[in-house]
C-alpha cells in the first residue's frame, strides 16, 4: 500500500510541478481552535528544489486523468503517461503527516478535469472541507478554481481556502486559441471576476459582523506560460498590468515553456527553456508592484522587449538620462526608488537618514547601495565633480564592464534582482 | 551629529574607563545604569569571559541588577518603538562580542537625544544593530523553515539545531502558535539547551541524554511511520524538481550547504 502512495506521489507531484506559484504569503488564518497549523504573513519556503524554486507547499493534482487537451501540458488527453489518481484521505494525510513534521506551509491542490467542471471541483472541496472541519487544520490551502464549475461551489470552496487560483495559461487569445481550442481567456475571466466580487463582499460583511468567515483571504493568482507562444514581453506584461488590475490579483506568475512534446506549434524538445527573460519579467512585475512604474514606461511600441543585457529598471534609466543625477540628499522618495543600485529597503533608510544631516558617500555605501551602479545616477555630499557627461551608452559600457562577471559570466539561468 | 570619523579616532586613543559585566542581557543594561550614574566619558564594555587586564586603562565590575536593568530597559521602551527594542534584543542575541559594545553605546546615544534618534542610519551604532538584527532574524526565519521534527515511538516531535546565533528564544511563539495540538522538542545542540511543548505551555529544558540516540540507526525509538513519511517526503523532493531548471549556484545561495544536515530530503 505504502509502494502504491509512492508512485502516485511522483506522477501526481511531477504532474503539479509546472504551476510555478509556491507562494504561501497572505494569510493571517489562526490556530484558534487548538488544531495544528497557522498562517504566516511572509510565508516561509521550507526547502528549494535544485533548480533553486521555493517549496513552500505540498504542490499536487488530485488526479492527472483530463476531459481537455491543451497542447502545452503534460496531462492533455492524447499524451500517452501513466495516470493516477488519490483518494480524499490520501492527501488528508499527506498533507496533515508532511506539516506534523514542519516539511510545508500547507497544501496546493490542483487537479486535471474529470467528467466534468464541477465533479472535479466537488472533490476538491471535500478534501479542503475534511482538513478545515474534521482534522483541525489551519495551515495554508492554495486551491485551484476549476473553470466552468458552479458559483456555489466555488464560494463553498472559497469559505476553507487561503488563496486561489486560475491560469491564464497562454497571454494572449490568440495564442490560447492556437494550441487550446476548446479554452478561452473568458473561461479564467468569469471566475476571477466571480471570487473578486464576493472577496469585497465578504470584506464588507465582515465590517459590520465580525462572526463572517474569512473568504481566500491571500487572494487570487495565476500564471501565463512564456516562450511557447511568439507574444512579445510588451504583450505579457500588458496583459499581466490589466489583470492585476481588474481582478485586484496578488501575484502573476510567468513561467517559461519547457517543452514536453514534439507538437509543431510549439519550441522543440530539448530547447532550452527561457529562463533569462522569464528573470527579466519578473523584474519588470517587481517594479510596477513595488517601484512606482508603470508599465507604459518599460515597454512600449518604441520598446517591445525587455533588454537581455541588462535588467529593466537600468535600461529605463538609460533611456531617460534627462530624470539623471538624483540629488540623495533632496530627491522624494519616489526618485529615489528609481535609481539603478538602490532597493526599497535603502530607499526607506535614505530618507530617514538625511533628516539627520546630509548623506556622504561612505554612508550611502554601508546603508547598503549599489554604490558602483548608482554613482552613475546620483549626486551626494561629496560626490565628486564632474567635468563631462556621460552618454547613456557609455554608462552602459562602464557597468557591464564591472559586473561583467555578474552579467555576462554567468550562465542564462541565473536569477538576479536589481 | 559630531563628526563621526574624529569621534572614532578618539575613542581609540584613550581609552580609559572599562566596564566589565557578566556576559548577560540584564548585566549590559545595568552597566549603561551605572555609566548615567557616574558619567565616566567614553567606556569600553567587555564581558568578565573576554576581560583582558589592560595597564592603561581603569576597570569596573558591573553587579548586575535586575531592578537598574528594568529601568534602562523600561526607559528604552518609552523611546523606541516595539521594532527597535526587538532590534535591540536580537543584536544581543547574536552573542557577537563587538555587538556589546554597539548596544552600550546606542543605549547611551538614545537617552543622550531627542525622541527619533535611532532614524539616524548615518550613526554607526544604528546601522550595526539594524543589520546584525536583520541577520539574526533571518537566522530565525531560516530555523523556522529547516527544522524537521522527527516523530518518536511516544509521540513527541523532535528536532536537533545549531544555529549561528541564539535564537531559541525567537522561536518559542512561532511554534507554540502552531503546533499546539502535539508535544514538541527543539533542542539547541551547542548551546545545550532547548524548548518543549507540553501541550499547555512552553519551558526551557536541559537534557543529557545522547542527542545521537535519535539518529538513523536507533529507528525503534521513532515512530513507526516515520520512516514512511521522511522517505514520502524525499521522493516528493525530488518529484517536483524540474530537471531542464538546474541551478545549482541559486539552490545553494538559498539553502547554504551548512544547513544541509537538518533537512530530511537531502539526508
Ligand atoms: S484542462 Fe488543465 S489539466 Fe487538462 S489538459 Fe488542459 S491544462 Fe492540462
Amino acid at each position: 500500500m505504502s509502494e502504491r502512495l509512492r508512485e502516485k506521489l511522483n506522477i501526481l507531484a511531477d504532474a503539479a510541478k509546472y504551476d510555478v506559484s509556491c507562494s504561501s504569503s497572505g494569510s493571517d488564518r489562526k490556530n484558534t481552535n487548538k488544531g495544528v497549523g497557522n498562517g504566516h504573513h511572509s510565508g516561509i519556503c521550507h526547502t528549494y528544489t535544485e533548480d533553486g524554486r521555493c517549496v513552500s507547499l505540498l504542490k499536487i493534482l488530485l488526479t492527472n486523468h483530463c476531459i481537455f487537451d491543451c497542447a502545452y501540458c503534460v496531462s492533455r488527453r492524447s499524451n500517452d503517461i501513466e495516470r493516477a489518481a488519490f483518494t480524499v484521505d490520501e492527501v488528508v494525510e499527506l498533507t496533515m503527516n508532511f506539516y506534523r513534521r514542519n516539511y510545508i506551509e500547507g497544501l496546493f491542490l490542483s487537479s486535471g478535469i474529470f467528467k466534468n467542471a464541477d465533479f472535479t471541483m466537488e472533490r476538491l472541496l471535500r478534501v479542503v472541507k475534511k482538513l478545515r472541519l474534521e482534522e483541525n487544520y489551519n495551515g495554508y490551502i492554495h486551491l485551484k478554481t476549476i473553470p466552468g464549475a458552479s458559483d456555489e461551489l466555488i464560494t463553498e470552496a472559497g469559505l476553507y481556502a487561503d488563496r486561489m487560483s486560475i491560469n491564464l495559461e497562454m497571454p494572449t487569445e490568440t495564442g490560447l486559441k492556437l494550441l487550446a481550442p476548446e479554452k478561452s481567456h473568458q473561461d479564467v475571466i468569469k471566475p476571477l471576476g466571480f471570487v473578486k466580487n464576493q472577496i469585497i463582499q465578504f470584506k464588507e460583511e465582515k465590517k459590520l459582523i465580525k462572526s463572517v468567515p474569512k473568504f481566500v483571504p491571500a487572494g487570487q493568482s495565476t500564471q501565463m506560460v512564456i516562450g511557447a507562444t511568439p507574444e512579445t514581453d510588451k504583450e505579457i506584461m500588458y496583459t499581466a498590468a490589466n489583470f492585476y488590475k481588474s481582478f485586484s490579483l496578488k501575484r502573476v506568475y510567468y513561467s517559461g515553456y519547457i517543452p514536453i512534446s514534439n507538437d509543431s506549434r510549439m519550441p522543440i524538445l530539448g530547447t532550452q527553456p527561457p529562463l533569462l527573460r522569464e528573470n527579466r519579467l519578473y523584474q519588470t512585475d517587481w517594479l510596477m508592484r513595488f517601484y512606482g512604474f508603470d508599465v507604459r514606461e518599460l515597454l512600449n511600441d518604441a520598446n517591445p522587449h525587455l533588454d537581455t543585457d541588462i535588467d529593466p529598471k537600468l535600461s529605463w534609466a538609460l533611456r531617460n538620462m534627462q530624470h539623471f543625477p538624483v540629488d540623495i540628499n533632496t530627491a522624494d522618495y519616489q526618485m529615489i526608488l528609481r535609481v539603478p543600485g538602490i532597493g526599497v529597503g535603502s530607499a526607506q533608510k535614505i530618507v530617514q537618514a538625511r533628516k539627520f544631516g546630509k548623506l556622504y558617500i561612505h554612508q550611502l555605501k554601508k546603508i547598503g547601495i549599489a554604490y558602483n551602479r548608482a554613482k552613475h545616477f546620483i549626486t551626494c555630499a561629496d560626490s565628486p565633480y564632474q567635468l563631462k557627461d556621460f552618454q547613456s551608452h557609455e554608462i552602459k559600457g562602464f557597468i557591464l564592464a564591472e559586473s561583467q562577471s555578474k552579467y555576462l559570466k554567468t550562465p542564462s539561468n541565473q536569477i538576479l534582482l536589481f | 551629529m559630531p563628526n563621526l570619523f574624529q569621534h572614532q579616532l578618539y575613542k581609540q586613543s584613550i581609552q580609559s574607563m572599562i566596564y566589565i559585566f557578566d556576559g548577560s542581557l540584564e548585566g549590559l543594561l545595568t552597566a549603561v545604569f551605572e555609566w548615567f550614574e557616574r558619567k565616566p566619558g567614553l567606556t569600553k564594555i567587555v564581558s568578565k569571559e573576554r576581560y583582558q587586564p589592560n595597564v592603561f586603562s581603569q576597570s569596573f565590575e558591573i553587579l548586575t541588577e535586575r531592578t537598574k536593568a528594568d529601568r534602562v530597559w523600561q526607559g528604552l521602551t518609552k523611546r523606541l518603538d516595539k521594532k527597535w527594542m526587538r532590534q535591540v534584543y536580537c543584536s544581543y542575541l547574536s552573542e557577537k562580542p563587538e555587538l556589546h559594545q554597539d548596544i552600550f553605546d546606542f543605549c547611551i546615544y538614545i537617552f543622550q537625544h531627542p525622541a527619533g534618534a535611532e532614524k539616524n542610519y548615518g550613526n554607526a551604532q544604528v546601522l550595526s544593530l539594524a543589520q546584525t538584527a536583520r541577520k539574526v532574524e533571518r537566522e530565525k526565519h531560516r530555523m523556522e523553515a529547516f527544522i524537521r521534527f522527527q516523530k518518536t515511538a511516544d509521540g513527541l516531535f523532535y528536532c536537533g539545531i545549531d544555529p549561528d546565533f541564539n535564537v531559541i528564544p525567537l522561536l518559542v511563539n512561532h511554534f507554540r502558535n502552531r503546533y499546539a495540538d502535539q508535544q514538541w522538542i527543539i533542542y539547541d545542540i551547542k548551546r545545550h539547551y532547548g524548548i518543549f511543548y507540553n501541550l499547555e505551555t512552553v519551558e526551557e529544558i536541559e537534557m543529557d541524554i545522547d542527542i545521537n540516540l535519535l539518529k538513523k540507526s536507533n529507528q525503534h525509538l521513532l515512530d513507526e511511520q516515520e520512516v514512511l513519511y521522511a522517505d514520502l517526503w524525499k521522493n516528493y523532493f525530488k518529484s517536483t524538481n524540474i530537471v531542464a531548471r538546474k541551478n545549482t549556484k541559486l539552490h545553494t545561495q538559498h539553502v547554504p550547504k551548512r544547513y544541509w544536515k537538518y533537512l530530511t530530503e537531502k539526508l
